[in-house]
């Protein structure tokens, strides 16, 4: 069967059309990757979308404060965009982090820890819930300014290019950032350079509470933008892990073959707010349920089981073991130390 | 000893780095073909070919962000900008970026990246091209700033900041580019954060930087004339600010006077007047006293401009005012 995965024609061919191996949630035959694969995606989305309630959780509880902007319902589209990625290639994302960071690998503790603002949290607590880094696993932060990460995802990508690592960058950024004038910047300086650079935009519909129609001219879609700079484009079903893995795989074969950017657009859905704060005037519950019955947390474990891939014993023991580490980090964080007054000054200069 | 032009000192710090690192490369608007607005990168594309100097298009935060990048991936970017008026359009890049990086990723990232901008009014660009904006970036933690005023400095200066391993913002006024100074064959550099006494005084500590040093030269021959001894301290660096130089003049002279070539309002200068008042009132004999441009768009017309630039009789005027000499 076709994946939703579909290409735009570019300067040479297409860029992301599945194999025939591909599956789609619950409605595929097989696919290309082993069990284990499968069930670690599914961990990892089971894992973000844990983790993200538990953030809620402790917000209400005031242990988290600041801006807090959950990741729940895109669990899919981090998870597949960097299950393909080496540790050689740089993450970059907004502020719409903790998803891309769990997918990556980063210390779940340190994680929680960072967001409760304590000294053992990944940035020592002075970056909090829009600023997660890892610069070991090339993790090269969540980035608070609307599309201000572009330009730093295309100087890592340049760099890569400069000393010839062979490793790729991976920029992620949503659909209010395509309004900056950085997106086009970007864009046609990653194009005129040539660098290893996958745009990854996570269209969720809403830059804040503004719906992509009501501040967009012209088509709903985005990848068809990249075109007239020589960018090929692919769209996926970002609620489809498999869908957006396989897009990702392909492209960034192509990226360390040294072609030059490529853009994927996954069209996807947070069902909460922008932010913690958000009691979500602008939309209706429709529209949120009808995106729910697609939710990847829910149906893709399903698809598995049906397909006789996992038990559901060994799903239930999964989130089993995930429950328990979220509730671990939630433990460690609140009973790590608070930053000293003295390390204030530290981590300014180098 | 050689005497070089100011342009000639900071190509030769330029050229100096991209031959001793492979990972230095340098980037701007119109540096390569065309060769730099104002020059100093004339040859260098020839020289080094296009993978370290590079033609950017017309998109400042683009391409300095783009630096950051580049920084925190290994390299040691030097990013021009055509005009410092022109890193209006970069920074948010600058200041929430490249400043703020190291601090919020908890020291896990730097950005070693020389920024590189002509400075200053007096050359009849108008309102978007006279300004000077190291004094606002001079306030922003997690960078540093510097400005020289001869061609000596240059190039001490700029060695320092392609060692520096955080970004930095090296204004270069416009004013000076032909400048000439002598400048040793032998090596050296300027550190940061080192105020240089120019000229060694009694009665009163006079303090500019950059373009400011010409009007500070002209008015200390001005007081001399008038049996009055003036030391003349240029900044060179405005973050870090060499408190240390100053304080030991004024306890010296006690008298302070601080010129800024911007805007009096909000210069640079405001910060350390209100820093020495603190520090220094008991060997005050008044009040910092400062000079700096009017308080309006930089005119075009010549006449105009320099009424509002700072001269020495403002600052003649200035002591006579609040000290009586």
């Amino acid at each position: 069967m076709a994946s939703r995965t579909k290409a735009t024609s570019g300067k040479s061919g297409k860029t992301s059309k599945s194999g025939d191996q591909a599956a789609s949630n619950g409605t595929g035959t097989s696919t290309g990757y082993s069990k284990d694969q499968l069930l670690e995606m599914y961990r990892q989305m089971y894992l973000i979308r844990q983790f993200e309630v538990a953030c809620g959780e402790n917000y209400a509880r005031g242990l988290i404060r600041g801006f807090l902007h959950l990741y729940i319902g895109q669990e899919a589209t981090g998870v597949g965009t960097i299950a393909p990625l080496n540790d050689d290639d740089y993450i970059v994302t907004h502020y719409r982090d903790h998803g891309h960071a769990i997918a990556r690998g980063l210390d779940v503790n340190r994680s929680m820890a960072e967001l409760f603002g304590r000294k053992t949290g990944l940035s020592k607590g002075k970056g909090g819930s829009m600023h997660l880094f890892d610069a070991a696993k090339k993790f090269m932060g969540g980035h608070a300014i609307v599309g201000g990460q572009l330009p730093l995802a295309l100087g890592l990508a340049f760099s890569q290019k400069y000393l010839d690592t062979k490793g790729v960058t991976v920029c992620y950024f949503g659909d209010g950032s395509t309004n900056q004038g950085l997106y086009h910047e970007t864009l046609n300086l990653a194009a005129v350079w040539k660098v290893p650079m996958l745009f990854v935009l996570e269209n969720n519909g809403y830059g804040m509470g503004s719906a992509v129609e009501r501040v967009r001219a012209g088509s709903p879609d985005f990848y068809t933008d990249v075109e007239k700079y020589g960018i090929e484009a692919a769209v996926v079903d970002g609620m489809d892990v498999i869908a957006v893995r396989e897009a990702t795989e392909q492209a960034v074969k192509r990226l360390r073959a040294g072609d030059g950017p490529l853009f994927i657009e996954a069209k996807t859905f947070r069902y909460v707010g922008h932010s913690y704060a958000d009691g979500q005037k602008y939309r209706g519950s429709e529209e949120i349920d009808e995106w729910r019955k697609r939710d990847p947390v829910e149906v893709y474990p399903q698809m598995l089981v049906k397909r006789d891939i996992a038990t559901q014993k060994e799903i239930d023991d999964l989130k089993a073991a995930v429950d328990e580490e979220v509730v671990a980090a939630v433990k460690f964080a609140e009973e790590s130390p608070q930053p000293d007054p003295d390390e204030l000054f530290d981590d300014i200069y180098a | 000893m050689a005497e070089i032009l100011f342009r000639e000192a900071i190509k030769r710090g330029l050229a100096e780095a991209l031959d001793n690192d492979p990972n230095v490369f340098i980037m701007g608007e119109d540096i390569g073909e065309y060769g730099g607005a104002y020059a100093v990168t004339d040859g260098f594309l020839k020289q080094y070919g296009p993978k370290r100097v590079i033609d950017t298009p017309i998109s400042e935060a683009a391409f300095l962000g783009a630096g950051i990048g580049a920084a925190a991936g290994g390299l040691r970017p030097i990013v021009e900008f055509m005009s410092i008026s022109f890193s209006l359009v970069a920074f948010d890049q600058i200041v929430n970026m490249a400043a703020n990086l190291r601090y919020m990723s908890g020291g896990q990232i730097s950005v070693p990246m020389l920024m590189r901008a002509p400075t200053g009014a007096g050359v009849q660009l108008g309102a978007t091209h006279s300004q000077s904006f190291e004094t606002w970036l001079a306030d922003v933690p997690g960078m540093r700033c510097v400005c020289p005023s001869t061609p000596y400095d240059a190039l001490g200066l700029i060695r320092t900041a392609l060692k520096e391993n955080n970004p930095v913002m090296f204004a270069e006024p416009a004013l000076l580019y032909a400048m000439r100074g002598e400048v040793p064959d032998e090596y050296y550099e300027v550190p940061f954060g080192s105020a240089n006494i120019q000229r060694a005084g009694d009665d009163v500590t006079l303090v500019s930087y950059g373009a400011g040093m010409r009007v500070l030269a002209a008015a200390a021959d001005e007081l001399a004339a008038k049996g009055v001894s003036a030391e003349v301290i240029d900044l060179r660096s405005l973050n870090p600010v060499d408190y240390d130089t100053l304080l030991t003049s004024i306890e010296k002279t006690n008298r302070a006077l601080l010129l800024d070539t911007s805007r009096r309002k909000g210069g640079a200068m405001a910060e350390i007047a209100s820093d020495l008042h603190e520090r220094a009132m008991e060997w005050l004999d008044g009040p910092v006293v400062r000079i700096g441009a009017e308080d309006v768009p930089w005119p075009y017309n010549r006449g105009l401009e320099q009424e509002v630039y700072p001269q020495s009789s403002d600052v003649l005027a200035g002591l006579q005012k609040h000290y009586g000499i």
